[in-house]
């Protein structure tokens, strides 16, 4: 009916765009990691002839990686702080999609457009509303003191992990209960009728049918906020700003934005993304995996 | 039996509790934060009265109004948002249709990476963009226009989605039929696709508008300055510095602007797809398809 050349044509300028606009940009960021610098004025020099590249500056700074050595703690930091905050999201937003999913009947609709709301409110905006509730005189203080559960209420905007683990949540969260209560959902409730005819108390159901049944949803989802979590930069700026609380978004930002050299940093924006890559990879290994053992 | 009833009855009150406490939670900060945008005075902590105007336009000199810089932040996020727009929904209305009809190995490497820049963390994006306009693209200087490419760059994706989704439900048939009646490919192109993709392109021009509005680090990366400087930006130095309730009245204009899109892209998908219903296509699809990406 069309002509065979036209969906070819339709898909061309976008294609185009996104090898101009992303392929290219990320190989800019190989290019200048792998490059040399300017001996006299540190600027990166990139190279842009793979044969000319030079591996030595991006070995020495994985090597910064390594136990003990300068990034090593600061990696250790943010992977602790992705774990956490991934674990909160999970203990919270699964009960949740959970609750939505399977007993919510008249107010489902109404939960899921208070759980879409989020997405629709600006990441900062939340954030901002985050930090004024928590400031020194803010209403968390003030409950705390009305409650008495303490006199001196904690500094939360200064170098508290505390709040960056929570502001992570706040600010995470809804990307995880979206996609897991869409798992969730998919799940067929003739299985877990099924159970429950054959003897299966409400628990046993939960913990045999619908949670390893939701298990792929779940590692999605964590892989929905893990990623940009480990990205992150602006919520430890904002809740905090201490170089105690600093991740490895910070690190990178600095490097680029008045640090010394911009080639370190274009060498750990390419090792955070390695790194994330081989994550997304197991993710869609054991996903795969996942499905063959289901499928007959 | 009963037992067993009353029990799971009492588990899922407390999921209700939970689910419930959960969704006023995450909700309640920003609605003090809106609070707070009509405070009658300057305080961000403490409620001095309410007024209406003030630290939108009422305050000569603090309001978004009335401060120079509040206001260019206003106007530089939803000029970006209608470049994004206008670029963004387009090219990957065609993209889509491109990339589900045409058959061939480079049509799933393409669809790879297009699917790329949402899994990418948005530093790196970031930090890749300002590289490359610093040494390959040099004719490009940061400012609005990188803002905008890059906005398209990462907003892309999200329309070709959703107008992919609508292209795989709808099928082929009515074109099909078209064609039977002597249409030629342009006219089932623009008077039979095109009318039914209408809902998905409302619905992505909707989500361009919300993901540019929304975006902090690609317009911070590929900022000139202050001159450049969009709404999150502004929100996010205001954060940590001290502010006034303006810039709680300029993150509030946000949110009544994307609720306001929202409400009108609703209505017009419930109007383009009346009597669809019973096709099995919900209404609120296209309000939940940025969180339900099939992962």
């Amino acid at each position: 009916m069309y002509p065979k050349w036209l969906w070819r044509v339709l898909a061309l300028p976008g294609i185009a765009w996104l090898i101009a606009l992303f392929l290219v940009p990320f190989y800019a960021v190989i290019g200048v990691a792998l490059g040399g610098v300017d001996p006299i004025f540190q600027n990166p020099v990139p190279a842009w002839n793979p044969l000319q590249w030079k591996f030595s500056s991006l070995l020495d700074t994985l090597e910064g990686f390594l136990p003990g050595h300068e990034y090593w703690r600061i990696f250790l930091r943010t992977t602790e702080y992705v774990a956490v905050a991934v674990s909160v999201c999970l203990l919270i937003g699964y009960p949740v999609a959970y609750y939505v999913s399977r007993h919510a009947r008249r107010s489902k609709p109404w939960l899921i457009a208070l759980l879409v709301l989020p997405f629709w409110i600006s990441y900062l905006m939340r954030m901002l509303a985050w930090t004024n509730l928590f400031a020194p005189a803010g209403l968390v203080n003030e409950l705390l003191e009305l409650a008495h559960v303490t006199r001196n209420p904690p500094d939360w905007l200064n170098g508290n992990p505390v709040s960056v683990i929570l502001a992570l949540v706040y600010g995470y969260i809804p990307y995880l209960i979206l996609p897991l209560l869409a798992a969730l959902d998919r799940i067929d409730q003739s299985l877990l009728d099924a159970a429950r005819d054959l003897g299966a108390s409400p628990l046993q159901t939960f913990l045999r049918v619908t949670l390893p049944l939701s298990k792929t949803g779940v590692l999605g989802a964590v892989v929905v906020i893990g990623l940009p979590m480990f990205g992150d930069y602006y919520t430890p700026n904002v809740v905090s700003g201490s170089p105690q609380t600093s991740m490895i978004g910070n690190l990178i930002d600095i490097f680029f934005h008045g640090g010394p050299q911009p080639s370190i940093g274009a060498s750990l924006t390419l090792i955070l993304t390695m790194f994330l890559a081989a994550l997304t990879a197991y993710y869609l290994f054991t996903v795969n995996r996942a499905h063959r053992e289901s499928a007959p | 039996m009963r037992r067993e009833a009353t029990r799971r009855s009492r588990g899922s009150r407390w999921l209700a509790l939970l689910t419930w406490g959960y969704v006023l939670l995450s909700l309640w900060p920003v609605v003090v934060a809106i609070q707070f945008s009509f405070n009658a005075g300057r305080s961000m902590t403490s409620w001095q009265g309410f007024s209406l105007t003030r630290w939108y336009f009422g305050d000569p000199v603090y309001s978004v109004w009335h401060d120079p810089t509040l206001q260019s932040a206003l106007m530089q996020s939803l000029k970006l948002a209608a470049l994004d727009m206008s670029i963004a929904t387009p090219l990957g209305v065609l993209l889509a249709l491109g990339l589900t009809r045409w058959r061939s190995p480079l049509a799933s490497a393409s669809n790879f990476l297009m699917l790329l820049p949402m899994v990418t963390p948005e530093i790196v994006t970031g930090v890749a963009f300002s590289l490359v306009i610093l040494h390959l693209f040099v004719f490009l200087h940061p400012g609005t226009l990188a803002q905008a490419l890059g906005h398209v760059t990462f907003s892309l994706s999200y329309v070709v989605v959703i107008v992919r989704g609508r292209l795989v439900s709808i099928g082929r048939q009515y074109e099909e039929a078209a064609a039977d009646l002597g249409a030629t490919p342009w006219q089932s192109l623009r008077y039979v696709l095109l009318p039914l993709l209408l809902p998905a392109i409302f619905a992505s021009l909707m989500i361009v508008f919300a993901i540019s509005i929304d975006d902090f680090v690609i317009s911070q990366w590929l900022s000139c300055g202050a001159g450049c400087d969009t709404v999150p930006i502004r929100i996010y130095g205001a954060a940590r510095a001290r502010q006034t309730p303006a810039v709680n009245a300029l993150a509030a204009l946000m949110v009544y602007s994307t609720l306001i899109a929202l409400g009108v892209a609703y209505l017009l998908f419930r109007f383009l797809t009346r009597g669809e219903r019973a096709s099995g296509t919900s209404p609120g699809a296209a309000v939940t398809t940025v969180g339900g990406l099939e992962w």
